[in-house]
């Protein structure tokens, strides 16, 4: 993605520059790239440093949502069907449950189903006694369960998957450079001025879309339009293991913490949820209070996390718009704003609200408005065409042990990694990430540091958080990047990062495991 | 704010120190082997995601536990290799080979009638080529002889009556090996508990301990035999009786896998099975027992911990009460595995890891030269003397040579 071909020509005229690069960005640059506009992808950091990678990896089938917004349901099931078949690499299909406890009542459980069924959502009322059979960490007091088809989904994965594709076919994508404003002509946005460690530059587009999340409010003031947005922050916490295979609901009104989804190799618990003031919205530090609230509720749903390793905390803000029926809201999720129409500014969009799961519909919606704008007649292919890595399934070879996590966290893609000599050097134990893994992260997504690194491969993502493998993973980084003085920094900063998570959690294992980092690498001379 | 970790075999536990590799014979002789952290708890989390992480090269572990032994977290790092062997292991390549391997005692029974042509036929030529060939064991291997009367025949003929003269008894679960291929050890159980002052009883049904069947991976026959035995000693606990063994291997399995592995019950025997050499010193050192020994007796003797006797942590019991014999000059070896680890060491690829795995041993015996190598391990006693020639014997036979 840092490959040179995707780096924005100089005087390139767009047809259409996207600001923000989480998944609502990545998937309109790729539904803009395959419609044949000339597409230009922004993003100040790394991709999915919004909401985007600080989510629940929850491919919702629609069931949360059937009794409160039943056409947010009948969206997610649809996208949920979408996403298994052109992203399967990126979807584990766990199912999910929705268990009810004694608390809860059984009347609940009736109306969902009844809505589950309404939106179109396979929804099939189990055996509770079979449930605690089959999968005997859920909470043995349970009097009901609906099995729904929820999955897991690697949000990091998607999101890298449709900006590959983008840039497969012909979008520009740069990372780590900030929209500060916007060109304008007359009252027309016609681009925007972007700054990043090169300086100063500015890039025009005959349309701008805001998919900046949460951000996107304050971006929007510069070009003089209001968006009234309720930032909507949620804690979770990191369970070192699986400890089930499906997703586990509880089948009640939609409250904290109560949903468990098993990712890779962890199991998160979330979420919690609070209105926050903007300025608090790059403020993730999860609070001691937001940790006791997910234990209390968690442990309803499976009570053995009360003894399960906790292995962070993070927290992330939901992009929720206060404003509905104004614009071409559709739903009260997705809000799209054709700023021309609403506001008289000519050039701007925005995309935003919705969810993980609908950022496949938010695109094509959003690229529909762009073509009708533009007044170019293309069919969105996004619901057909496969995501790159999940073209096939992944030929899975017994004694190549080395290569299988790899595979399965790239799918087809996994064929560009160079396992011969010292590629199969395992660097990261707990997440099973190799050198080639690595060093074709760095080629393919142009990673700065570890923090970015972690985001294409787990690398340090599991439970000894980078402990064990930090050292030999920014050896690696330095040396590819060409600059082993930075070696050093590498460490200092992931490491940095990861205390941050862990900190909320300080306790048990995980206590242990920081205090042993902490003497390994808190004494300023250690080795490299 | 929450309770204790309580992950499965405490695998969450694990700080990623790499002590269990440092310690782990087989990572040592043989680069193909993950070693303890990887194929333990790093591996278990990929698992449980996806059975298709089982990693093929899980095969060559030992299951010689000094891994678990190093584990500063107290991680049962060789329980998780062990049960995911179970769990996810692929079909053996040689089904025959393993089932004749694991079931000890299975083959203990056909052989015994035969003992003298079974013994004479085995370590010819075209026989073990045959067997090379045919069953994937090891041509160099030296198999254990087979007795002709069985340890249990002898002491229903000669020894049960004169038992029920002693006021205590304790019980005695014999093995496989002690009943078919070595009935002296048994006969010296009987011998040096009779002298302590206590007569001999035998379980009420005793099965081969299984340790065998699950490093095969015959887990249900496993199971149904640990029943039995569970079963029987629960009754010799209840009559006020320790179980007593030989073995330690046996004892390792019976004590903490039938638990920890198998999930099985063993609350109404556990605190109450014991090796024979611990509960002697133990007793001996409360004053409940005297043991009086010959004045004449000379002994050089090197004793060799066996894998599983560091596992229990009970070989000092053992040094001490050899200690305590005149004329027993004593020389503790380092803790070296043998390298045969039960059946892995018979199995044809296996053979080179095995005798590389323990040629640091075999040195160390030579370097000692003693008249003959204590050990408490039976694969280990085939093991050794097949590599260096030298006798080995089990404690109890030392201390019954011993005794007045
Ligand atoms: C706690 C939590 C749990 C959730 N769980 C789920 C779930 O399980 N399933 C599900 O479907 N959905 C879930 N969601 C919702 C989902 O995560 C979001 O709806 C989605 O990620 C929003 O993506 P986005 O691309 O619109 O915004 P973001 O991911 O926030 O992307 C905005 C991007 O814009 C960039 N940006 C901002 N300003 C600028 C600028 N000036 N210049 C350049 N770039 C800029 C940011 O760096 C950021 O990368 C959850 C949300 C939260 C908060
Ligand atoms: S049981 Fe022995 S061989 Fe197996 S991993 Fe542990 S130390 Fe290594
Ligand atoms: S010794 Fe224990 S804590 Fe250390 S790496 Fe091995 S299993 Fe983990
Ligand atoms: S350890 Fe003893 S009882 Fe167990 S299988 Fe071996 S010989 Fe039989």
């Amino acid at each position: 993605m840092a490959g040179e071909s995707s780096k924005p020509t100089k005087n390139r005229e767009y047809d259409v520059i996207i600001v923000g690069g989480g998944i609502t960005g990545a998937c309109t640059a790729r539904d803009c790239a395959l419609r044949g506009l000339r597409t230009l992808l922004i993003e100040r950091e790394d991709l999915c440093d919004g909401a985007s990678g600080r989510n629940h990896g929850l491919l919702h089938s629609g069931a949360r949502y059937a009794v409160s917004d039943p056409e947010g349901a009948r969206e997610c099931i649809k996208e949920n069907l979408i996403l298994k078949k052109i992203a399967s690499n990126c979807v584990e299909r766990t199912g999910g449950l929705f268990i009810s406890l004694p608390e809860d009542g059984l009347e609940w459980q009736a109306n969902f189903v009844q809505k589950c069924h309404e939106a179109g959502i396979p929804a099939k009322i189990l055996d509770p006694e079979k449930v605690k059979r089959e999968i005997p960490v859920v909470n043995q007091a349970i009097i009901g369960a609906v099995s729904v088809p929820d999955a897991s989904v690697d949000p990091f994965r998607l999101t890298d998957a449709n900006a590959l594709d983008a840039i497969r076919h012909g979008a520009d994508v740069l990372k780590f450079a900030e929209v500060e404003d916007f060109v304008k002509d007359g009252g027309r946005v016609v681009g925007v001025k972007v700054r990043s460690k090169d300086g100063l530059a500015e890039y025009r587009g005959s349309q701008t879309v805001l998919s900046a999340g949460i951000w996107a409010a304050g971006l929007a003031e510069k070009a003089g339009v209001h968006i009234s947005m309720l930032p909507s922050r949620g804690a979770l916490l990191v369970f070192g293991h699986r400890v089930a295979d499906v997703v586990i609901n509880r089948c009640r009104k939609p409250a904290n913490a109560d949903i468990i989804v098993p990712d890779d190799a962890v199991s998160v618990l979330g979420t919690t949820s609070d209105k926050v003031p903007f300025d608090q919205c790059d403020d993730m530090r999860v609070t001691p209070a937001e940790v006791e609230l997910l234990l209390k509720e968690g442990v309803q749903l499976v009570p053995c996390l009360a003894q399960t390793r906790i292995l962070r905390a993070y927290a992330g803000v939901r992009p929720l718009v206060s404003e509905g029926g104004d614009g071409r809201s559709v739903s009260r999720g997705i809000v799209l704003l054709d700023h021309e129409q609403r506001d008289g500014v000519p050039g701007l969009i925005t995309i935003t609200g919705g969810k993980l799961t609908t950022a496949r519909l938010m695109a094509e919606m959003t690229t529909d408005l762009l073509c009708s704008k533009l007044g170019i007649k293309a069919r969105c292919r996004t619901a057909d065409v496969a995501l790159p890595g999940s073209e096939k399934p992944v030929r899975k070879a017994t004694g190549e042990y080395y290569s299988l996590a790899a595979k399965g966290r790239h799918g087809s893609e996994g064929r560009k990694m160079d396992f011969t000599g010292t590629g199969a050097e395992l660097v990261c134990e707990c997440e099973q990430v190799t050198r080639a893994e690595i060093v074709y992260c760095i080629k393919e997504f142009g990673v700065r540091n570890l923090q970015d690194l972690r985001r294409h491969c787990r690398i340090g993502m599991g439970t000894c958080q980078g402990n064990h493998c930090v050292r030999r993973a920014a050896e690696i980084l330095a040396e590819e990047l060409g600059c082993p003085e930075l070696a050093r920094q590498f460490v200092d900063d992931y490491l940095q990062e990861r205390w941050k998570g862990m900190t909320p959690v300080l306790w048990g294992d995980t206590l242990r495991e920081a205090e042993f980092m902490r003497n390994r690498y808190g004494r300023k001379d250690y080795e490299i | 704010m929450q309770d204790a970790n309580i992950s499965k075999l405490n695998f969450e536990a694990c700080q990623k120190c790499s002590l269990c590799n440092e310690v782990c014979p087989m990572m040592a002789a043989n680069p193909l082997y993950p070693g303890p952290k990887k194929a333990g708890p790093d591996q278990e989390r990929y698992r449980l995601k996806d059975p298709e992480f089982y990693d093929y090269a899980l095969k060559y572990c030992l299951g010689c536990k000094r891994c678990e032994v190093a584990c500063p977290s107290g991680v049962q790092v060789a329980d998780l290799i062990q049960k995911a062997r179970l769990e996810y292991a692929p079909a053996s390549k040689h089904p025959l080979r393993d089932a004749m391997l694991a079931n000890t005692d299975f083959v203990g029974t056909l052989a015994s009638p035969f003992a003298p042509i079974v013994n004479e036929v085995l370590p010819l030529k075209p026989v073990k080529a045959v067997l090379d060939g045919a069953f994937g064991i090891d041509a160099h291997r030296t198999f254990p002889k087979y007795s002709a009367e069985k340890f249990t025949t002898w002491f229903a003929r000669h020894a049960k009556k004169a038992q029920e003269g002693f006021d205590s008894h304790v019980s005695y679960f014999h093995g496989c090996y002690a009943n078919y291929n070595y009935p002296q050890l048994a006969k010296d159980f009987v011998k040096v508990m009779n002298a302590a002052g206590y007569g001999v009883h035998l379980l009420e049904k005793e099965r081969c301990c299984g340790v065998a069947l699950v490093a095969n991976g015959f887990e249900k026959q496993a199971r149904r035999q640990a029943k039995v035995n569970i079963a029987s000693m629960g009754k010799a606990v209840s009559k006020g009786e320790p179980v007593l063994t030989t073995s330690s291997s046996c004892t390792l399995m019976m004590g903490r896998e039938y638990g920890e592995v198998l999930g099985l019950p063993t609350e109404g025997y556990r605190d109450s099975l014991s090796l024979a050499c611990k509960w002697l010193y133990e007793k001996i050192e409360s004053g409940e027992v005297k043991l009086k020994f010959r004045k004449d007796f000379r002994m050089k003797l090197s004793y060799h911990t066996a894998c599983h006797m560091q596992r229990l942590g009970w070989q000092n019991y053992t040094i001490e009460l050899l200690r305590m014999i005149p004329g027993v000059q004593l020389t503790v070896l380092d803790q070296n595995c043998c390298g045969i680890s039960g059946t892995f060491g018979f199995k044809k690829e296996y053979y080179p890891y095995s005798q590389k795995v323990g040629s640091v041993l075999f040195e160390d015996i030579r370097t000692s030269n003693p008249q003959a190598v204590v050990t408490e391990c039976e694969t280990c006693k085939w093991q050794i003397e097949m590599s260096t020639g030298i006798p080995v014997l089990n404690p109890i036979s030392v201390l019954a040579a011993a005794v007045e």
